[in-house]
Protein backbone atom coordinates (compact mmCIF):
# COMPACT_ATOMS: atom_id res chain seq x y z
CA UNK A 1 0.00 0.00 0.00
CA UNK A 2 1.23 3.25 -0.66
CA UNK A 3 1.02 6.41 1.02
CA UNK A 4 -1.45 7.92 -0.93
CA UNK A 5 -3.72 5.44 -0.15
CA UNK A 6 -2.86 5.09 3.36
CA UNK A 7 -4.40 8.75 3.96
CA UNK A 8 -7.16 8.37 2.04
CA UNK A 9 -10.71 7.01 3.45
CA UNK A 10 -10.98 3.65 2.71
CA UNK A 11 -13.58 3.41 0.40
CA UNK A 12 -17.03 2.44 1.11
CA UNK A 13 -20.03 0.98 -0.33
CA UNK A 14 -23.63 2.67 -0.11
CA UNK A 15 -25.08 -0.48 1.12
CA UNK A 16 -28.69 0.68 0.96
CA UNK A 17 -28.35 1.97 -2.76
CA UNK A 18 -27.01 -1.23 -3.29
CA UNK A 19 -29.95 -3.16 -1.60
CA UNK A 20 -32.11 -1.21 -3.67
CA UNK A 21 -30.87 -2.11 -6.71
CA UNK A 22 -31.88 -6.35 -6.55
CA UNK A 23 -34.96 -6.41 -6.76
CA UNK A 24 -35.18 -10.23 -4.92
CA UNK A 25 -34.02 -8.75 -1.83
CA UNK A 26 -37.39 -7.23 -1.33
CA UNK A 27 -38.83 -10.94 -1.32
CA UNK A 28 -40.46 -12.11 1.12
CA UNK A 29 -39.59 -15.74 2.47
CA UNK A 30 -42.00 -18.05 4.65
CA UNK A 31 -43.24 -14.14 5.97
CA UNK A 32 -39.50 -13.30 6.66
CA UNK A 33 -37.32 -11.13 4.53
CA UNK A 34 -34.71 -13.06 2.60
CA UNK A 35 -31.38 -13.63 3.74
CA UNK A 36 -29.43 -14.01 0.99
CA UNK A 37 -25.83 -16.21 2.18
CA UNK A 38 -25.60 -18.61 -1.11
CA UNK A 39 -23.99 -15.98 -3.79
CA UNK A 40 -21.08 -18.77 -4.26
CA UNK A 41 -23.91 -20.50 -5.64
CA UNK A 42 -24.70 -18.10 -7.51
CA UNK A 43 -25.56 -14.61 -6.95
CA UNK A 44 -28.50 -12.19 -7.13
CA UNK A 45 -28.86 -9.73 -10.27
CA UNK A 46 -28.90 -5.79 -9.55
CA UNK A 47 -31.38 -3.71 -11.67
CA UNK A 48 -28.92 -2.79 -14.29
CA UNK A 49 -28.20 -6.33 -15.30
CA UNK A 50 -31.93 -7.09 -15.42
CA UNK A 51 -32.34 -3.77 -17.14
CA UNK A 52 -29.71 -4.63 -19.80
CA UNK A 53 -30.76 -8.25 -20.35
CA UNK A 54 -34.12 -6.65 -21.25
CA UNK A 55 -33.42 -3.89 -23.19
CA UNK A 56 -31.37 -6.13 -25.66
CA UNK A 57 -35.03 -7.90 -26.43
CA UNK A 58 -36.92 -4.64 -26.29
CA UNK A 59 -34.81 -2.53 -28.16
CA UNK A 60 -31.73 -3.94 -29.81
CA UNK A 61 -32.05 -7.52 -30.67
CA UNK A 62 -31.34 -9.74 -33.36
CA UNK A 63 -28.02 -12.65 -34.55
CA UNK A 64 -24.89 -11.32 -34.34
CA UNK A 65 -21.65 -11.01 -36.92
CA UNK A 66 -24.13 -11.66 -39.29
CA UNK A 67 -27.11 -8.88 -40.93
CA UNK A 68 -25.84 -6.39 -43.17
CA UNK A 69 -29.46 -4.44 -41.37
CA UNK A 70 -28.98 -1.65 -38.64
CA UNK A 71 -30.22 -4.16 -35.84
CA UNK A 72 -27.93 -6.76 -36.34
CA UNK A 73 -25.17 -4.51 -36.30
CA UNK A 74 -26.79 -2.84 -33.27
CA UNK A 75 -26.37 -5.97 -31.45
CA UNK A 76 -23.08 -7.08 -32.60
CA UNK A 77 -21.55 -3.82 -31.47
CA UNK A 78 -23.08 -4.40 -28.21
CA UNK A 79 -21.72 -7.69 -27.80
CA UNK A 80 -17.85 -6.89 -28.69
CA UNK A 81 -18.41 -3.89 -26.47
CA UNK A 82 -19.24 -6.65 -23.50
CA UNK A 83 -16.11 -7.89 -24.89
CA UNK A 84 -13.80 -5.49 -24.55
CA UNK A 85 -15.44 -4.67 -20.82
CA UNK A 86 -14.40 -8.29 -20.22
CA UNK A 87 -11.11 -7.75 -21.43
CA UNK A 88 -10.94 -4.83 -19.07
CA UNK A 89 -11.90 -6.51 -15.83
CA UNK A 90 -9.34 -9.37 -16.12
CA UNK A 91 -6.97 -6.88 -18.37
CA UNK A 92 -6.14 -9.16 -21.01
CA UNK A 93 -3.92 -7.34 -23.82
CA UNK A 94 -6.38 -7.88 -26.46
CA UNK A 95 -10.43 -8.30 -26.76
CA UNK A 96 -9.52 -10.64 -29.28
CA UNK A 97 -8.15 -13.15 -25.90
CA UNK A 98 -12.13 -13.45 -24.51
CA UNK A 99 -14.25 -16.26 -25.73
CA UNK A 100 -17.49 -15.78 -24.59
CA UNK A 101 -18.79 -19.28 -23.85
CA UNK A 102 -21.49 -20.32 -21.08
CA UNK A 103 -19.36 -20.20 -18.03
CA UNK A 104 -16.28 -21.21 -15.80
CA UNK A 105 -16.97 -25.24 -16.69
CA UNK A 106 -17.01 -24.99 -20.40
CA UNK A 107 -14.27 -23.10 -20.49
CA UNK A 108 -12.10 -25.36 -18.80
CA UNK A 109 -14.09 -28.06 -20.89
CA UNK A 110 -12.73 -26.20 -23.80
CA UNK A 111 -8.99 -25.59 -22.97
CA UNK A 112 -8.88 -29.74 -21.97
CA UNK A 113 -10.84 -30.86 -25.61
CA UNK A 114 -9.13 -27.77 -27.79
CA UNK A 115 -5.65 -27.58 -26.26
CA UNK A 116 -5.31 -30.84 -23.98
CA UNK A 117 -6.38 -33.30 -26.50
CA UNK A 118 -3.32 -31.57 -28.47
CA UNK A 119 -0.92 -31.06 -26.69
CA UNK A 120 -1.23 -34.08 -23.46
CA UNK A 121 0.27 -37.42 -23.83
CA UNK A 122 0.76 -40.66 -21.86
CA UNK A 123 3.83 -40.14 -19.80
CA UNK A 124 3.15 -36.49 -19.36
CA UNK A 125 1.41 -35.14 -15.67
CA UNK A 126 -0.78 -32.39 -14.94
CA UNK A 127 -1.44 -30.76 -11.27
CA UNK A 128 -4.80 -29.80 -9.45
CA UNK A 129 -5.27 -28.89 -5.81
CA UNK A 130 -7.10 -30.85 -3.34
CA UNK A 131 -9.76 -27.72 -2.96
CA UNK A 132 -10.75 -27.65 -6.45
CA UNK A 133 -13.92 -27.59 -7.98
CA UNK A 134 -15.97 -30.76 -9.82
CA UNK A 135 -15.91 -28.57 -13.18
CA UNK A 136 -11.70 -28.68 -12.70
CA UNK A 137 -11.66 -32.18 -11.89
CA UNK A 138 -13.68 -33.68 -14.29
CA UNK A 139 -12.78 -32.60 -17.69
CA UNK A 140 -9.25 -33.76 -16.91
CA UNK A 141 -10.28 -36.99 -15.53
CA UNK A 142 -12.41 -37.35 -18.63
CA UNK A 143 -9.14 -36.35 -20.95
CA UNK A 144 -7.17 -38.58 -18.99
CA UNK A 145 -8.84 -41.79 -19.34
CA UNK A 146 -8.66 -41.07 -23.16
CA UNK A 147 -4.76 -39.85 -23.11
CA UNK A 148 -3.42 -41.62 -20.21
CA UNK A 149 -1.44 -38.80 -18.46
CA UNK A 150 -1.07 -38.68 -14.81
CA UNK A 151 -2.94 -36.28 -12.93
CA UNK A 152 -1.12 -35.11 -9.57
CA UNK A 153 -2.95 -33.39 -6.24
CA UNK A 154 -1.56 -31.14 -4.39
CA UNK A 155 -2.77 -31.11 -1.49
CA UNK A 156 -3.98 -28.47 1.44
CA UNK A 157 -3.23 -27.64 5.18
CA UNK A 158 -5.24 -27.88 7.73
CA UNK A 159 -6.54 -24.26 7.53
CA UNK A 160 -7.21 -25.21 3.82
CA UNK A 161 -4.37 -23.42 2.26
CA UNK A 162 -2.25 -25.12 -0.53
CA UNK A 163 0.33 -26.64 0.46
CA UNK A 164 3.48 -24.75 -1.66
CA UNK A 165 6.56 -26.93 -0.39
CA UNK A 166 4.23 -29.78 -1.51
CA UNK A 167 3.37 -28.03 -4.54
CA UNK A 168 7.01 -27.81 -5.51
CA UNK A 169 7.55 -31.13 -4.98
CA UNK A 170 4.83 -32.05 -7.53
CA UNK A 171 6.47 -30.03 -10.22
CA UNK A 172 8.81 -31.74 -13.01
CA UNK A 173 9.63 -31.68 -16.23
CA UNK A 174 6.72 -34.04 -17.09
CA UNK A 175 4.08 -31.71 -15.79
CA UNK A 176 2.43 -30.01 -18.84
CA UNK A 177 -0.30 -28.31 -17.24
CA UNK A 178 -1.15 -26.62 -13.81
CA UNK A 179 -5.07 -25.75 -13.61
CA UNK A 180 -5.70 -24.53 -10.36
CA UNK A 181 -8.69 -22.31 -8.61
CA UNK A 182 -8.32 -18.58 -7.61
CA UNK A 183 -10.47 -18.69 -4.67
CA UNK A 184 -12.20 -21.82 -3.44
CA UNK A 185 -15.85 -22.14 -3.81
CA UNK A 186 -15.81 -24.66 -1.18
CA UNK A 187 -14.11 -22.79 1.98
CA UNK A 188 -12.71 -19.67 0.68
CA UNK A 189 -8.95 -19.95 0.29
CA UNK A 190 -7.72 -17.84 -1.80
CA UNK A 191 -4.78 -19.37 -3.47
CA UNK A 192 -1.09 -17.82 -4.03
CA UNK A 193 -1.75 -17.96 -7.92
CA UNK A 194 1.00 -15.86 -8.91
CA UNK A 195 3.68 -17.92 -7.20
CA UNK A 196 1.68 -21.10 -8.28
CA UNK A 197 1.65 -19.64 -11.91
CA UNK A 198 5.22 -18.71 -11.69
CA UNK A 199 6.85 -21.78 -10.40
CA UNK A 200 4.73 -23.63 -13.00
CA UNK A 201 5.99 -21.52 -16.21
CA UNK A 202 9.65 -21.70 -14.92
CA UNK A 203 9.36 -25.42 -16.30
CA UNK A 204 7.31 -24.39 -19.48
CA UNK A 205 3.90 -25.52 -18.01
CA UNK A 206 1.04 -23.99 -19.54
CA UNK A 207 -1.12 -22.53 -16.73
CA UNK A 208 -4.70 -22.48 -16.18
CA UNK A 209 -6.67 -20.54 -13.25
CA UNK A 210 -10.58 -20.95 -12.29
CA UNK A 211 -11.73 -17.91 -11.14
CA UNK A 212 -15.43 -18.32 -11.05
CA UNK A 213 -15.21 -18.21 -7.04
CA UNK A 214 -12.87 -15.06 -7.60
CA UNK A 215 -14.23 -12.80 -10.16
CA UNK A 216 -16.70 -11.38 -7.67
CA UNK A 217 -14.30 -10.83 -4.99
CA UNK A 218 -11.32 -9.99 -5.76
CA UNK A 219 -9.82 -7.35 -8.61
CA UNK A 220 -7.98 -9.72 -11.56
CA UNK A 221 -4.84 -9.36 -13.70
CA UNK A 222 -4.27 -12.11 -16.10
CA UNK A 223 -1.28 -10.37 -17.11
CA UNK A 224 0.19 -10.17 -13.53
CA UNK A 225 -0.95 -13.65 -12.72
CA UNK A 226 0.46 -14.42 -16.06
CA UNK A 227 -1.56 -17.12 -16.40
CA UNK A 228 -2.06 -18.51 -19.55
CA UNK A 229 -6.39 -19.27 -19.39
CA UNK A 230 -8.54 -18.04 -17.13
CA UNK A 231 -11.78 -18.50 -16.46
CA UNK A 232 -15.19 -17.39 -14.53
CA UNK A 233 -19.12 -17.67 -14.91
CA UNK A 234 -21.18 -14.37 -15.24
CA UNK A 235 -23.63 -15.43 -12.86
CA UNK A 236 -20.98 -15.67 -9.81
CA UNK A 237 -20.30 -12.10 -11.18
CA UNK A 238 -23.86 -10.92 -10.65
CA UNK A 239 -24.56 -11.24 -14.45
CA UNK A 240 -27.01 -13.82 -15.98
CA UNK A 241 -26.43 -17.73 -16.13
CA UNK A 242 -25.40 -19.32 -19.16
CA UNK A 243 -23.13 -16.26 -20.31
CA UNK A 244 -19.24 -16.40 -18.90
CA UNK A 245 -15.54 -16.15 -20.31
CA UNK A 246 -12.51 -17.87 -20.71
CA UNK A 247 -9.30 -15.87 -21.23
CA UNK A 248 -6.69 -16.99 -23.42
CA UNK A 249 -3.06 -15.91 -24.27
CA UNK A 250 -2.86 -14.94 -27.94
CA UNK A 251 -0.30 -16.96 -29.28
CA UNK A 252 -1.94 -20.34 -27.83
CA UNK A 253 -5.85 -19.49 -29.22
CA UNK A 254 -3.73 -18.96 -32.38
CA UNK A 255 -2.73 -21.95 -32.06
CA UNK A 256 -5.02 -24.25 -30.84
CA UNK A 257 -7.46 -26.09 -32.75
CA UNK A 258 -11.68 -25.28 -33.14
CA UNK A 259 -13.61 -27.06 -30.35
CA UNK A 260 -16.84 -27.25 -31.53
CA UNK A 261 -18.06 -26.96 -34.86
CA UNK A 262 -21.02 -24.89 -36.48
CA UNK A 263 -22.09 -21.46 -37.73
CA UNK A 264 -19.96 -18.39 -36.57
CA UNK A 265 -16.68 -20.13 -36.27
CA UNK A 266 -15.59 -20.65 -39.78
CA UNK A 267 -14.96 -18.19 -42.68
CA UNK A 268 -15.59 -20.91 -45.59
CA UNK A 269 -17.39 -24.49 -45.96
CA UNK A 270 -17.32 -26.92 -48.73
CA UNK A 271 -17.48 -31.02 -48.01
CA UNK A 272 -14.00 -31.21 -49.43
CA UNK A 273 -12.88 -29.04 -46.18
CA UNK A 274 -13.16 -25.41 -44.21
CA UNK A 275 -11.48 -22.35 -43.41
CA UNK A 276 -12.26 -21.29 -39.62
CA UNK A 277 -13.01 -17.82 -38.26
CA UNK A 278 -10.23 -16.03 -36.51
CA UNK A 279 -9.52 -16.19 -32.42
CA UNK A 280 -12.38 -15.54 -30.98
CA UNK A 281 -14.77 -16.47 -33.03
CA UNK A 282 -12.79 -19.83 -34.11
CA UNK A 283 -14.27 -20.92 -30.60
CA UNK A 284 -17.69 -19.13 -30.45
CA UNK A 285 -19.80 -21.98 -32.77
CA UNK A 286 -23.27 -21.19 -33.32
CA UNK A 287 -25.77 -18.83 -32.02
CA UNK A 288 -24.00 -17.68 -28.28
CA UNK A 289 -26.06 -15.85 -25.46
CA UNK A 290 -26.09 -12.93 -27.38
CA UNK A 291 -28.39 -10.88 -24.30
CA UNK A 292 -26.66 -12.60 -21.72
CA UNK A 293 -23.55 -11.94 -22.92
CA UNK A 294 -24.40 -8.06 -23.30
CA UNK A 295 -25.73 -8.06 -19.40
CA UNK A 296 -22.44 -9.55 -18.28
CA UNK A 297 -20.96 -6.69 -19.53
CA UNK A 298 -23.51 -4.61 -17.55
CA UNK A 299 -22.64 -6.56 -14.55
CA UNK A 300 -18.32 -6.14 -14.79
CA UNK A 301 -19.25 -2.27 -15.05
CA UNK A 302 -21.63 -2.88 -11.87
CA UNK A 303 -18.89 -4.52 -10.30
CA UNK A 304 -16.32 -1.76 -11.43
CA UNK A 305 -18.23 0.92 -10.56
CA UNK A 306 -18.17 -0.09 -6.93
CA UNK A 307 -15.09 -0.68 -7.09
CA UNK A 308 -12.85 -3.65 -6.00
CA UNK A 309 -11.15 -1.93 -3.36
CA UNK A 310 -14.86 -1.12 -1.62
CA UNK A 311 -15.98 -4.31 -2.19
CA UNK A 312 -12.95 -5.87 -0.72
CA UNK A 313 -13.31 -3.87 2.58
CA UNK A 314 -16.72 -4.53 2.71
CA UNK A 315 -16.43 -8.12 2.15
CA UNK A 316 -13.43 -8.58 4.93
CA UNK A 317 -15.69 -6.51 7.53
CA UNK A 318 -18.37 -8.99 7.14
CA UNK A 319 -16.17 -12.06 7.65
CA UNK A 320 -14.43 -10.55 10.24
CA UNK A 321 -17.79 -10.18 11.76
CA UNK A 322 -19.22 -13.66 10.80
CA UNK A 323 -16.02 -15.24 12.49
CA UNK A 324 -16.51 -13.73 15.67
CA UNK A 325 -20.18 -13.75 15.57
CA UNK A 326 -20.08 -17.92 15.09
CA UNK A 327 -16.93 -18.12 17.11
CA UNK A 328 -19.69 -17.29 20.06
CA UNK A 329 -21.48 -20.70 19.48
CA UNK A 330 -19.24 -23.52 20.86
CA UNK A 331 -19.93 -26.04 19.15
CA UNK A 332 -19.68 -24.82 15.61
CA UNK A 333 -16.57 -25.14 13.88
CA UNK A 334 -15.22 -23.74 10.79
CA UNK A 335 -13.75 -25.56 8.21
CA UNK A 336 -11.33 -23.52 5.76
CA UNK A 337 -9.53 -20.86 7.67
CA UNK A 338 -6.93 -19.47 5.35
CA UNK A 339 -5.14 -16.36 6.09
CA UNK A 340 -6.37 -14.90 2.48
CA UNK A 341 -9.92 -15.90 2.39
CA UNK A 342 -13.14 -14.58 0.87
CA UNK A 343 -16.24 -13.90 2.21
CA UNK A 344 -17.00 -17.92 2.40
CA UNK A 345 -17.44 -19.95 5.73
CA UNK A 346 -17.79 -23.35 5.72
CA UNK A 347 -18.93 -24.67 9.05
CA UNK A 348 -19.97 -27.53 11.10
CA UNK A 349 -22.98 -27.28 13.95
CA UNK A 350 -21.87 -30.04 16.59
CA UNK A 351 -23.17 -33.00 15.18
CA UNK A 352 -26.72 -31.87 13.41
CA UNK A 353 -25.97 -32.43 10.10
CA UNK A 354 -25.97 -29.88 7.86
CA UNK A 355 -29.07 -30.75 5.51
CA UNK A 356 -31.18 -29.96 9.04
CA UNK A 357 -29.25 -26.66 9.44
CA UNK A 358 -29.89 -25.72 6.01
CA UNK A 359 -33.74 -26.86 6.42
CA UNK A 360 -34.40 -25.26 9.38
CA UNK A 361 -32.75 -21.92 8.35
CA UNK A 362 -34.97 -21.76 5.42
CA UNK A 363 -37.91 -21.21 7.71
CA UNK A 364 -36.28 -18.03 8.98
CA UNK A 365 -35.87 -17.15 5.48
CA UNK A 366 -32.14 -17.36 4.98
CA UNK A 367 -30.66 -19.37 2.09
CA UNK A 368 -27.31 -21.07 2.91
CA UNK A 369 -25.64 -23.94 1.34
CA UNK A 370 -25.91 -27.41 2.24
CA UNK A 371 -24.00 -30.29 0.99
CA UNK A 372 -20.51 -30.99 -1.06
CA UNK A 373 -20.47 -27.61 -3.00
CA UNK A 374 -19.55 -29.66 -5.85
CA UNK A 375 -15.78 -29.97 -4.26
CA UNK A 376 -16.02 -33.48 -2.49
CA UNK A 377 -12.31 -34.42 -2.80
CA UNK A 378 -12.15 -30.80 -0.37
CA UNK A 379 -14.38 -32.58 2.15
CA UNK A 380 -12.81 -35.89 2.46
CA UNK A 381 -9.86 -34.06 2.91
CA UNK A 382 -11.32 -32.62 5.64
CA UNK A 383 -13.10 -35.93 6.72
CA UNK A 384 -16.64 -34.85 5.97
CA UNK A 385 -19.67 -35.41 4.53
CA UNK A 386 -21.13 -32.19 3.79
CA UNK A 387 -20.81 -28.81 5.75
CA UNK A 388 -23.06 -25.60 6.10
CA UNK A 389 -21.74 -22.59 3.85
CA UNK A 390 -22.77 -19.23 4.13
CA UNK A 391 -21.23 -16.97 1.37
CA UNK A 392 -21.40 -13.04 1.51
CA UNK A 393 -21.68 -10.35 -1.43
CA UNK A 394 -21.93 -7.09 -2.05
CA UNK A 395 -25.30 -6.88 -0.65
CA UNK A 396 -25.18 -8.76 2.62
CA UNK A 397 -24.92 -6.36 5.82
CA UNK A 398 -23.90 -7.35 9.23
CA UNK A 399 -27.49 -7.76 9.94
CA UNK A 400 -27.42 -10.75 7.56
CA UNK A 401 -24.61 -12.02 9.84
CA UNK A 402 -26.92 -11.60 12.61
CA UNK A 403 -29.82 -13.14 11.16
CA UNK A 404 -27.83 -16.16 10.40
CA UNK A 405 -26.66 -16.74 14.29
CA UNK A 406 -30.01 -16.43 15.76
CA UNK A 407 -31.35 -19.30 13.40
CA UNK A 408 -28.20 -21.26 14.33
CA UNK A 409 -28.96 -20.50 17.87
CA UNK A 410 -32.90 -21.92 16.85
CA UNK A 411 -31.56 -25.05 15.14
CA UNK A 412 -29.33 -25.78 18.43
CA UNK A 413 -32.45 -25.32 20.76
CA UNK A 414 -34.92 -27.40 18.01
CA UNK A 415 -31.69 -30.39 18.75
CA UNK A 416 -31.46 -29.67 22.12
CA UNK B 1 -48.33 -22.44 6.87
CA UNK B 2 -46.66 -24.99 7.89
CA UNK B 3 -44.48 -25.10 10.55
CA UNK B 4 -41.08 -26.38 11.41
CA UNK B 5 -42.09 -28.47 14.50
CA UNK B 6 -44.18 -30.33 12.06
CA UNK B 7 -40.91 -31.66 10.14
CA UNK B 8 -38.66 -31.80 13.66
CA UNK B 9 -41.09 -33.72 15.91
CA UNK B 10 -39.93 -34.37 18.83
CA UNK B 11 -40.13 -38.35 18.05
CA UNK B 12 -38.10 -37.56 15.15
CA UNK B 13 -35.54 -35.68 17.35
CA UNK B 14 -35.79 -38.21 19.74
CA UNK B 15 -34.79 -41.14 17.23
CA UNK B 16 -32.64 -39.21 15.46
CA UNK B 17 -29.73 -38.46 18.91
CA UNK B 18 -30.87 -41.81 20.65
CA UNK B 19 -31.36 -44.22 17.38
CA UNK B 20 -32.63 -47.93 17.92
CA UNK B 21 -31.76 -50.91 16.65
CA UNK B 22 -28.39 -49.42 15.64
CA UNK B 23 -25.22 -51.43 14.54
CA UNK B 24 -24.41 -54.60 13.05
CA UNK B 25 -26.85 -57.92 13.49
CA UNK B 26 -25.52 -61.47 14.36
CA UNK B 27 -26.92 -63.63 12.18
CA UNK B 28 -28.11 -61.44 9.41
CA UNK B 29 -29.38 -63.10 6.32
CA UNK B 30 -30.80 -60.51 4.15
CA UNK B 31 -28.55 -57.13 3.59
CA UNK B 32 -28.30 -54.32 1.29
CA UNK B 33 -27.26 -50.72 0.91
CA UNK B 34 -28.31 -47.39 0.59
CA UNK B 35 -26.48 -44.34 -0.79
CA UNK B 36 -27.84 -40.85 -1.28
CA UNK B 37 -24.51 -39.40 -2.11
CA UNK B 38 -25.29 -35.64 -3.11
CA UNK B 39 -26.52 -35.43 0.88
CA UNK B 40 -23.97 -37.92 2.27
CA UNK B 41 -26.43 -39.87 3.58
CA UNK B 42 -25.65 -43.41 4.30
CA UNK B 43 -27.51 -46.55 5.04
CA UNK B 44 -26.89 -50.62 6.08
CA UNK B 45 -29.87 -52.39 6.97
CA UNK B 46 -29.30 -56.17 8.30
CA UNK B 47 -32.32 -58.46 8.01
CA UNK B 48 -33.13 -61.49 9.42
CA UNK B 49 -35.81 -62.88 7.38
CA UNK B 50 -37.32 -66.76 9.33
CA UNK B 51 -39.98 -67.63 6.82
CA UNK B 52 -42.91 -65.39 6.26
CA UNK B 53 -41.11 -62.95 9.14
CA UNK B 54 -38.80 -60.10 9.93
CA UNK B 55 -37.76 -61.55 12.90
CA UNK B 56 -34.95 -59.07 13.24
CA UNK B 57 -33.71 -55.84 12.39
CA UNK B 58 -30.65 -53.43 12.68
CA UNK B 59 -29.55 -50.46 10.48
CA UNK B 60 -25.93 -48.56 10.81
CA UNK B 61 -24.67 -45.43 8.35
CA UNK B 62 -24.81 -42.15 9.29
CA UNK B 63 -27.02 -39.39 7.76
CA UNK B 64 -29.39 -36.36 8.66
CA UNK B 65 -32.20 -36.12 11.53
CA UNK B 66 -34.59 -37.20 9.05
CA UNK B 67 -33.16 -40.26 7.28
CA UNK B 68 -31.45 -41.47 10.95
CA UNK B 69 -35.09 -41.38 12.41
CA UNK B 70 -36.56 -42.91 10.15
CA UNK B 71 -34.38 -45.54 9.80
CA UNK B 72 -34.53 -45.99 13.84
CA UNK B 73 -38.41 -45.97 13.39
CA UNK B 74 -38.77 -48.29 10.90
CA UNK B 75 -36.62 -50.77 12.23
CA UNK B 76 -38.80 -50.76 15.80
CA UNK B 77 -41.87 -50.67 13.62
CA UNK B 78 -41.28 -53.79 11.55
CA UNK B 79 -40.05 -56.44 13.62
CA UNK B 80 -41.40 -59.23 14.34
CA UNK B 81 -43.82 -58.21 11.29
CA UNK B 82 -44.98 -60.66 8.22
CA UNK B 83 -42.47 -59.75 5.47
CA UNK B 84 -45.84 -59.29 3.10
CA UNK B 85 -46.77 -55.95 5.81
CA UNK B 86 -43.61 -54.83 5.94
CA UNK B 87 -43.91 -54.41 2.48
CA UNK B 88 -47.10 -53.14 2.92
CA UNK B 89 -45.88 -50.15 5.16
CA UNK B 90 -43.46 -49.56 2.85
CA UNK B 91 -46.05 -48.85 0.05
CA UNK B 92 -48.08 -46.42 2.85
CA UNK B 93 -45.17 -44.89 3.89
CA UNK B 94 -44.29 -43.57 0.85
CA UNK B 95 -47.61 -42.33 0.18
CA UNK B 96 -47.52 -40.48 3.57
CA UNK B 97 -44.40 -38.77 2.97
CA UNK B 98 -45.57 -38.10 -0.62
CA UNK B 99 -48.52 -36.99 0.54
CA UNK B 100 -50.72 -39.03 -0.79
CA UNK B 101 -51.75 -40.62 2.74
CA UNK B 102 -53.74 -39.40 5.19
CA UNK B 103 -51.74 -39.54 8.28
CA UNK B 104 -54.94 -40.30 9.95
CA UNK B 105 -55.17 -43.41 7.90
CA UNK B 106 -55.01 -46.41 11.02
CA UNK B 107 -54.06 -48.73 8.02
CA UNK B 108 -50.46 -48.97 9.30
CA UNK B 109 -50.43 -48.17 13.17
CA UNK B 110 -49.16 -44.81 11.70
CA UNK B 111 -48.77 -43.73 15.65
CA UNK B 112 -45.00 -43.31 14.99
CA UNK B 113 -45.11 -43.28 11.58
CA UNK B 114 -47.56 -40.72 10.87
CA UNK B 115 -44.28 -38.80 12.37
CA UNK B 116 -42.87 -38.40 9.50
CA UNK B 117 -45.89 -36.82 7.59
CA UNK B 118 -44.68 -33.50 8.05
CA UNK B 119 -41.91 -34.63 5.71
CA UNK B 120 -44.64 -34.01 2.62
CA UNK B 121 -44.20 -30.09 3.02
CA UNK B 122 -40.21 -30.12 2.48
CA UNK B 123 -40.26 -32.01 -1.23
CA UNK B 124 -36.31 -31.66 -0.82
CA UNK B 125 -36.47 -33.78 2.30
CA UNK B 126 -38.37 -36.83 1.35
CA UNK B 127 -35.79 -38.81 -0.48
CA UNK B 128 -34.11 -38.72 3.22
CA UNK B 129 -37.04 -40.12 5.02
CA UNK B 130 -37.89 -43.07 2.49
CA UNK B 131 -34.05 -44.33 1.94
CA UNK B 132 -34.05 -46.82 4.63
CA UNK B 133 -37.34 -47.61 3.65
CA UNK B 134 -36.04 -48.86 0.14
CA UNK B 135 -32.97 -50.11 1.08
CA UNK B 136 -34.94 -52.37 3.77
CA UNK B 137 -37.24 -53.25 0.73
CA UNK B 138 -33.93 -53.96 -1.30
CA UNK B 139 -32.50 -56.35 1.49
CA UNK B 140 -36.08 -58.14 1.45
CA UNK B 141 -35.51 -58.61 -2.48
CA UNK B 142 -32.49 -59.74 -2.31
CA UNK B 143 -30.90 -56.50 -4.54
CA UNK B 144 -26.97 -56.61 -4.58
CA UNK B 145 -26.76 -52.75 -6.18
CA UNK B 146 -26.78 -50.06 -4.16
CA UNK B 147 -30.15 -48.04 -3.38
CA UNK B 148 -30.38 -44.81 -3.96
CA UNK B 149 -33.22 -42.24 -3.81
CA UNK B 150 -31.99 -38.96 -5.30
Amino acid sequence: MNVATEHRPAPRLDLERIQADFPILGEQIYGKRLVFLDSAASAQKPRQVIDAERMVYEREYANIHRGVYYLSQRATDAFEAARETTRAFLNAREAREIVFLRGATEGVNLVAYSWGLDNLKAGDAIVLSTIEHHSNIVPWQLLRDRLGFEIRVAPVDDEGQIDMAAYRGLLDERVKLVAMTHCANSIGTITPIREITRLAKELGAVVLVDGAQAAPHLPIDVREIGCDFYVFSGHKTYGPSGAGALYGRGELLDAMPPWQGGGEMITRVTFEKSRFHEVPHKFEAGTPNIAGTIALGAALDYITGLGHEAIQAHEHDLLDYAMARLGEINSLRVIGTAREKAAIVSFTLGDIHPHDVGTILDREGIAVRVGHHCAQPTMDRFDLPATVRASFGIYNTREDVDALYDGLRKTLEIFA
Amino acid sequence: MFDLQDLYQEIIIDHSKRPRNFGALEGANRHAEGDNPLCGDQIEVHLIVEGDTVRDVCFEGRGCAISTASASVMTDTIKGKPVAEVKAMFEQFHRLVMGEEDSGSDVLELDRLGAFAGVRDYPMRVKCATLCWHTMNAALEGQDDPISTE
